[in-house]
């Protein structure tokens, strides 16, 4: 089995969504704030004629705060249960694939990253974190967490 | 194979549903042969397939129907109550079986050969209901049709939504570039051809009314026959179109409403009689768009809904108290049907329990931003219309800002919007919390700005209230910045995590592609921290003293037809309707616009008489509707610029006129409609005296009643005859030898011929200056 993995870098570590998630990868510039809600999601913005709810995947990691005042965002375009979402990423580096299925990682993650873990995995560029992107898109309170 | 079982499932879901009328008008009129063909296919259709795919039951179910009718057709035997019954029940047999292939179950219920029997001629079939539908009479023919799944739609539309976008995004681009005739022409046509499958695309999604509709009959024939009742139902309005969805939304609040209006509105056929109505009960529902919405009329001629019980039980049942009760109109008192858990049923029956789930058909239609209203009239029967709009998600709102970003607010939810520093306008805090008093009216007042943690640069004072009242909750005024525009607004839902706030409804996009959050009303007030519970009803204080001097400053500035900036005063708008421009219509001696179902006088379209009429330009129109408290009339205008309050001069016009004077409104000068000039020349001579002159006319004259009374009536005399007992103010005598005694001093005779005698007061009849001085003469000056 060999999975397609999109190599993202988020809050300064590199790590692989798996392709066949991402729709397409696009850069923000309108960004709508959605008040009262949870605080990584970042706001709303529109791809076309569809509504992009956007996740601050650097908050959801509980890993700090992106700054999004300036300008020009890249994100990657997942759908969850029919909604669209824009993970916004530090940069957008390649796609590769993968040389072997997820394994667990036995060293001790930061606290953001074991929640969103689904393994590690062999690439041609060493080994890089497989990322879940529901969980991300979730947050990191467990109540938030929609089915 | 499962593809085949399938389609054939679904072919006979769609036949059976389409049936549902056919087979009850049948049994109305069972000589009616294109209706016999009809059921006679599709038992023919099921027999085929049947032996296709070895479902025995249901091959020997509709062969035996299938004989039986084709005797019909031969004409070898008459279709009557029994036969009808039995082919009923076997259909109904059919459908039970449909409904367990579908779901991969065994069919085990039931003997077929007891319905295989009563099928045969001669036997005793259960006993034959009576109900019958009024229709016009052919059978419809269904246009040919394919299945498509939803979401094939859904991405036709969302790309053609796109495409929208893309087009508009190109126009800003050509605006900005010196561009080629050739290219702008090409252009217009790619718009216009896009402009034109938007439009067809969204009509896929609108499915007949009649869907709906056609499974109607059937119910009431079978609900009166089990109740004992005699029904007749009057259906009409089935070609209306809906969205898909929306019909499903409101397929069970409807049922319910019928089921109501059968068990509990329409009596038995003895009471009826004893009531002196006609034995048999008219049901009639009727569908209707008006503007964007659509109105579905459930209207029963059965006894009604006794108010006063309603509040006694309401009493009883501790959700009112026994003061405030006292207090109620009618209106509110019927409205009790919606609070839970009040029935004025003397006893609840398997059918239904009127006021048991009320409640819920409320919540069910507000919760598709549509709205429910009953109107009763005890002993003469009830009115329920359901008022949906035409599309889920196309939804009319009000956009408002904080700071700089906008929001949406559903129209439906909005009642009224004034200025926080209008004079009819108080706001007070109590213990923290902000208290609104509106006209007299008091609710609680929560910012929007502190709902959302936003700050805000506008003071307190100068925001503006939005008078919200959420679905089957309480008023609450809403304070926010600005107050942008109404728009129809293309709702999506928005994600788990944004819905997770409680506050919105969903989202849509602007005109210019940015997302816009829409609120919902209930969800901010419960994040804002009021409390939504039925205390409306104690929160109208002091309502009848202030009413009095309502007086604000507030208008609503727009433009006229002739592109003039115009303001009137807002507390004389009752609303804004858009119309069709063909509503519009020169009658009886002015221009007349047609709301609905009434005729106001239009103003507005005087320097444009003709051109409101006319062909092409925009097929809408917006008119206000504007009230003086009693009477209405419409003004026709472009568009509503904004709101605004006069704080400059007014400099008066010279000559009594549409326009009373002139103003400095938000920087530049506007005309300010004169809403009493309006009101008096378009009401003219209907509008009626708040003190009527009563006039006497002899009932056997004639001429006088076909003639004068009209004259009369239009000078605004209240005519009554000799066997009235009101005091007339003016009698009207034919010729000298009718004069009353009574009323001697008080009597204009008229006289047939034009020369008068010497010292003779009569007047000649058809001199109608004279005669209408006379009569305001005669009657004291009190006329007009």
């Amino acid at each position: 089995m060999s999975q397609l993995l999109l190599i993202v870098s988020i809050g300064g570590s590199r790590v692989a969504f798996p392709s066949a998630a991402v729709e397409s990868v696009v850069e923000l510039d309108t960004l709508i704030p959605v008040p009262r809600a949870a605080p990584h999601v970042a706001g709303l913005s529109a791809l076309r004629s569809r509504v992009l709810t956007v996740i601050d995947t650097v908050r959801s990691l509980d890993l700090g705060e992106t700054d999004c005042s300036d300008g020009i965002r890249e994100a990657a375009v997942v759908e969850l249960d029919g909604h669209h979402y824009a993970l916004i990423v530090d940069s957008v580096e390649d796609v590769v694939e993968a040389m072997s299925d997820p394994s667990p990682i036995r060293a001790a993650m930061g606290e953001g990253w074991e929640r969103v873990a689904l393994g590690m995995v062999e690439t041609e560029e060493g080994p890089l974190l497989l990322v879940d992107v529901a969980a991300l898109i979730a947050g990191p309170t467990p109540e938030a967490r929609v089915a | 194979m499962d593809d085949l079982i399938a389609d054939f499932v679904a072919e006979c879901r769609e036949m059976l549903e389409a049936l549902g009328g056919e087979i009850v008008a049948w049994e109305a009129q069972p000589d009616d042969r294109a209706r016999l063909d009809s059921i006679f296919r599709f038992v023919h259709t099921v027999k085929g397939n049947c032996g296709f795919f070895e479902f025995p039951r249901l091959e020997a179910l509709s062969h035996a129907a299938e004989d039986a009718l084709a005797d019909c057709r031969a004409g070898r035997r008459t279709p009557d109550g029994p036969l009808v019954s039995a082919v009923l029940a076997v259909i109904d047999r059919i459908g039970e079986m449909v409904a367990a292939i579908e779901a991969g179950e065994e069919f085990a219920g039931g003997d077929d050969t007891v319905l295989i029997q009563a099928l045969e001629p001669g036997a005793e079939g259960p006993a034959a209901v009576t109900a019958a539908m009024v229709s016009d009479g052919k059978a419809v023919s269904a246009p040919r049709t394919i299945r498509l799944s939803v979401e094939l739609l859904d991405r036709v539309m969302s790309g053609v939504s796109d495409m929208v976008l893309a087009r508009n995004e190109l126009a800003r681009r050509l605006r900005e570039t010196e561009s080629d005739v050739t290219v702008d022409g090409a252009f217009e046509r790619l718009s216009g051809i896009i402009a034109e499958m938007r439009d067809a695309i969204t009509r896929t999604r609108m499915q007949r009314i009649e869907n709906l509709f056609v499974a109607l009959p059937r119910m009431v024939r079978d609900l009166s026959g089990e109740l004992g009742k005699q029904v007749l139902i009057d259906i009409d309005g089935g070609d209306v179109e809906l969205d898909r969805e929306m019909i499903e939304m409101i397929r069970d609040p409807l049922t319910h409403i019928i089921r109501n209006a059968v068990d509990h509105g329409i009596e038995k056929p003895a009471d009826r009689l004893k009531a002196g109505k006609r034995e048999i009960g008219l049901l009639s529902v009727s569908a209707r768009q008006s503007g964007n919405q659509i109105l579905i009329d459930i209207v029963d001629d059965g006894k009604g809904i006794d108010g006063k019980k309603l509040v006694e039980k309401a009493v009883a049942a501790g959700s009112i108290e026994a003061v405030d009760a006292a207090k109620m109109t009618a209106r509110e008192r019927l409205a009790l049907i919606f609070e839970a858990g009040l029935s004025t049923a003397r006893e609840v029956t398997s059918i239904s329990g009127r006021g048991v789930g009320m409640d819920v058909v409320r919540s069910n239609v507000e919760r598709i931003g549509g709205i429910v209203e009953v109107d009763s009239n005890p002993g003469h029967g009830t009115r329920m219309t359901l008022r949906v709009p035409l599309t889920l998600t196309i939804i009319p709102a009000l956009t408002v800002s904080i700071g700089s970003q906008h929001f949406a607010i559903p129209r439906a939810a909005i009642e009224e919007i004034v200025r926080a520093n209008g004079t009819s306008v108080t706001l007070d805090s109590i213990g923290g919390a902000g208290v609104a008093t509106i006209r007299g009216r008091r609710m609680p007042e929560i910012s929007l700005a502190d709902v959302l943690g936003l700050a805000s640069d506008v003071p307190d004072e100068e925001r503006t209230l939005v008078v919200l009242r959420p679905a089957g909750g309480d008023l609450y005024a809403l304070a926010v910045d600005r107050i942008h525009d109404h728009e129809e607004l293309v709702v999506k839902p928005a994600a788990p995590a944004v819905m997770a706030t409680g506050l919105y409804a969903g989202t849509t996009l602007a005109d210019d592609g940015s997302p816009i959050l829409l609120f919902d009303p209930a969800g901010v007030a419960e994040v804002g921290g009021v409390k939504l519970e039925m205390q409306e009803r104690a929160a109208r204080i002091v309502e009848a003293a202030s009413t009095a001097t309502v007086r604000d400053d507030n208008v609503l500035l727009f433009r006229g037809l002739d592109g003039n900036r115009r303001a009137i005063r807002l507390a004389l708008v009752d609303r804004i309707e858009e119309v069709a421009r063909s509503s519009i219509r020169h009658a009886a001696g002015q221009l007349r616009v047609q709301l609905g179902d009434v005729i106001l006088p239009l103003a507005g379209a005087d320097a444009l008489g003709v051109e409101a009429g006319k062909e092409g330009g925009e097929d809408k129109v917006r008119v206000f509707r504007l009230s003086d408290g009693t009477r209405e009339i419409g003004y026709v205008f472009r568009e509503v610029i904004d709101l605004m309050t006069i704080d400059h001069e007014v400099i008066p016009a010279e000559h009594p006129g549409a326009v009373s004077g002139v103003s400095l409104i938000g920087g530049e000068p506007a005309e300010l409609v004169d809403a009493h000039w309006l009101f008096a020349q378009h009401l003219g001579a209907t509008a009626r005296a708040a003190e009527q002159v009563v006039c006497r006319l002899p009932s056997d004259d004639a001429w006088i009643q076909n003639m004068l009374r009209p004259i009369v009536e239009a000078a605004g005399y209240l005519v009554i005859d000799e066997h009235d007992e009101l005091i007339p103010d003016v009698v009207i005598a034919s010729h000298p030898g009718a004069i009353d005694d009574d009323h001697a001093d008080r009597t204009l005779v008229l006289r047939d011929e034009p020369e008068a005698g010497i010292d003779d007061p009569s007047i000649y009849r058809y001199d109608r200056a004279g005669l209408l001085s006379a009569l305001k003469a005669a009657s004291g000056g009190k006329g007009r």
